[in-house]
Order: C-alpha cells, then structure tokens, then sequence
C-alpha cells in the first residue's frame, strides 16, 4: 500500500516489482529510477494509455497498470 | 608550446570529421571545443543525410552531396566497427511530401530544373502520385497530393555520430581540447599559433569548423566566412513500433522508434528560445501529413541554430595570405559528414582543395560594389 497523493510508480515499486518496462532499444527490463519525471525509465500501460510516465502520475483505486513491453504500436488507418 | 600537424577549432559535427579524417591520415591534430558557452548546432541536428533538394541552380553542391552520402554508408561501418558506437545510418531512399496541387507541381518543376542542370552525373528523381504514395508510406493524410522520391536520401542518428567521431579520433591518437576558447589567434603561412586559457598551441595547418564562430574567426586568418544564424525547432515523440520505412524532409523515424518532426526556419538571430506558434506548425503540417501522429505524445522538443551561409551552399577555402589555413561552413553537418571525413580532410593533409572546391570559395560573395 502506498499512501494517498503517491505516484504510480511508487505503488509499483512498492509492490515489489523492480522492472516495470523492457527497452525497445535493446529489450533490457527497466524500473523507475528519477521518480521525477525525467530519466523515462518508468514507462507503463495506465488505464489503456502506452508509454505513461507512471512516476508523474497519482495512483488511484482501480488504476490498472500494465508493463510497457515493447515500443508501443501506432494504427496508421488512411483517411 | 605544444606543437600539432594541425590545428582544428570548433569539436562540433563538421570539425570533429574532419579531425577524424586527420588523424586516419596520421596527422598528430587537436581538436578545439569551446565548450557549453557554444551554440552548437551539432547538438541539434534533425539526423537527415539529405540529398534531393540540395543545389538546385548549384549542380556543384548537388554534386558534392551526393558524393557526402554515397562517402556515408562507409564511413558509418567503418566508425561503428571502430567505435563500437551505433550511428543508425540507413539510405533508402526519401520522400519529400507535397500538401496541395500547387506544392506538388511547384516541386515537380525544381526536380526537373535539377535534373536538367545535372549534366552526366543525372538525377535520378521520381514524382509519386498519391496512389503510389499509399503503397509506401501508412495512412496519408487528405491533404497530401503527392510527393518526390530520390534513392539518395537517408538518415542517421546525429549524436551517434558526433559520439564516434570524437571516440575515433581520440582513439587514432587525436587531441580533444575541451573548454578551449581561442582567445588570440597569431597567423603567418604555415605557421599558426593559437592562444588558449591554458596556454598556447601551434601547428602548420589550422582549421576553422567553429560553426557560427567561424565569422569572427576567420578575418584572423586571412579568409572569410560570412555565416549567419538560422533557428531551426524540432519535436520529438515517444518511441513506437516502425511505421516509417524510410525518411521525409521534416519527418523521420529513428531507429529507437522516436518520431522527429521539425524543419522550422527562422531568422531570429542568436535566440536558442522555443516558440509554442512555430511548434504548433510543425506538429500541423506533421498532422496533416500523417493524421495518427495526433495519437503520438509530444515527450521532447528543443531549438538550435543552423550556420548558415548567404546562399545556403557550403563555404570552404584555402587561406591566399596564409597557405595553411582553411575554413568549412555548412548547415549540413550530418548530410556532408561523408565528404568531410573521407574527402575534403585528405585534402587538408595534402595542403590544398581540389579544384572542384573553388566554386565554395566566399570569393563568390565578393561582388564589386558600383562606385
């Protein structure tokens, strides 16, 4: 449990996890790391966004946070 | 006073390779870098290796170009084998997308002037339809009419390059001097001693690649370079999967997934500030071009100068009054990274320019004023 006003990131360190995302430069797993909004090595899946930064990103109830495991996709549909 | 085979002032992208192409050559060279106080342009560079809209009315700079990127792949080997530093250079080819029939039938008519003024070197371009456009690049936007295509354009990560340009030339045995202003400069021919805050260096051969700096410099030396600073502001995305088999003018994929968006041009003198108007055009014209970059969070953006010389094409000399000393100005750091390297450096060691090089002298700037 991580108190109320905490990051998502935080929640998930706390949680135990150390790797929240693999790079798509290399596929190493990453975890948060600045906490503050700049190093992006926290990046995850929040509520069905990719590529969050979840260290800048309050934790609520019901959040679902998913691992960003590679790059994210784009569906370039014509128009 | 230590002394060199030459002297290079300026650490950016057009010193460092020709430092680069020194030190192969085993010249014992130092590299001059000012230091963070320097605009550098190098540290701002979109990454294209960029061909077909370069010279048109100056076959000579369509010519040298293209010989830069054919130098390129090469050069990119060569320096990651060394190095071991991934440059991410690719040429397949690029597009330059039109939005509107004016746009298209305007870059239809300086691909042909081009082609027409290429004598036997030719210029080998294509204009795609939109329907051919479809099958190359995903979800084009409505407004874009067409495009033009060249096989000589590619891309390249611009940092990775300035990185294995500096580890390579440190590795040959090069000087890098960091934090190294030139505060004085004493020039007779084949004799150049350069003051620094830590003392004085000398060489027999100096070279001015100091970027914007050079215009200050380069009366020293008996030379000119009437260089001038052009804003340029770049946006950059989070990574994605590849969608972009191969590089626009003012959009590129990078290796990692980033997609680049940029090629703003400003007159705005020294001013390295961003402005939100001129982001927001870049990011229109992107939208337009490719509607699902909307979906693309926006993660860094940043503006730097181009060196920009009076008509945009290169300037480089060989000083009259002091044999020794030469200048090399451009805007195309990473495009003309390869000709610098690998052609114009051996030249340097050799102590003078091919004479496919004097139509680059700012000579071409001294016109007769009436009386």
């Amino acid at each position: 449990m991580v108190p109320p006003g905490a990051s998502a990131a935080a929640a998930v360190l706390a949680a135990g996890f150390d790797s929240i995302r693999k790079t798509p430069v290399d596929g190493s797993e990453r975890g948060p790391y600045c906490m503050m909004g700049v190093c992006f090595d926290c990046l995850a899946e929040i509520d069905g966004v990719p590529n969050r930064q979840s260290c800048m990103i309050e934790v609520r109830p019901g959040m679902r946070i998913r691992r960003q495991m590679q790059a994210r996709t784009i569906d370039p549909k014509p128009e | 006073m230590d002394r060199y085979d030459a002297i290079v002032i300026g650490g950016g992208l057009v010193g460092s390779a020709i430092g680069y192409g020194l030190v192969r050559a085993r010249l014992r060279v130092a590299l001059l870098d000012e230091g963070d106080v320097a605009f550098r342009a190098s540290r701002g560079n979109f990454g294209l290796v960029w061909v077909q809209s370069k010279g048109d009315g100056a076959p000579h700079y369509q010519h040298w170009t293209r010989r830069s990127a054919d130098e390129w792949p090469a050069l990119a080997v060569e320096l990651e084998a060394k190095t071991g530093i991934a440059i991410g250079h690719q040429r397949p080819g690029g597009v330059h997308l039109c939005l509107g029939e004016a746009e298209l039938a305007a870059r239809h008519a300086t691909m042909e002037r081009m082609r027409a003024q290429s004598g036997n070197l030719g210029f080998d371009y294509r204009m795609l339809d939109r329907r051919e456009l479809t099958d190359m690049l995903p979800g084009l936007g409505p407004a874009v009419s067409g495009a033009s295509w060249t096989p000589y354009d590619g891309h390249a990560n611009p940092l990775g390059l300035l990185h294995a340009l500096h580890k390579g030339f440190a590795d040959n045995g090069g000087c890098f001097l960091p934090n190294s202003s030139v505060t004085e400069a004493v020039a007779s021919p084949g004799d150049f001693r350069i003051q620094l805050a830590g003392g004085e260096i000398g060489a027999s051969k100096v070279v001015l690649a100091a970027g914007l700096g050079n215009a200050d410099l380069a009366p020293h030396f008996g030379l000119s370079a009437p260089v001038k600073p052009l804003k340029g502001q770049i946006l950059v995305t989070e990574r994605a999967q590849q969608v972009l088999p191969m590089p626009i003018t003012t959009i590129r994929q990078t290796v990692e997934g980033s997609i680049m968006l940029g090629d703003s041009q400003e007159d705005a003198g020294f001013d390295t500030s961003q402005r939100p108007a001129v982001m927001q055009t870049i990011a229109r014209r992107a939208v337009l071009s490719f509607p699902w970059l909307r979906d693309l969070q926006i993660i860094r953006a940043w503006a730097a100068l181009r060196v920009m010389p009076p008509d945009a094409l290169p300037i480089y000399d060989h000083s009259e009054r002091f044999p020794g000393a030469f200048t090399a100005n451009c805007h195309s750091g990473v495009s003309l990274a390869g000709a610098h390297a690998n052609l114009l450096a051996p030249m340097v060691a050799a102590g003078m320019l091919d004479p496919e090089l004097e139509l680059f002298s700012a000579k071409r700037f001294d016109v007769p004023s009436a009386a």
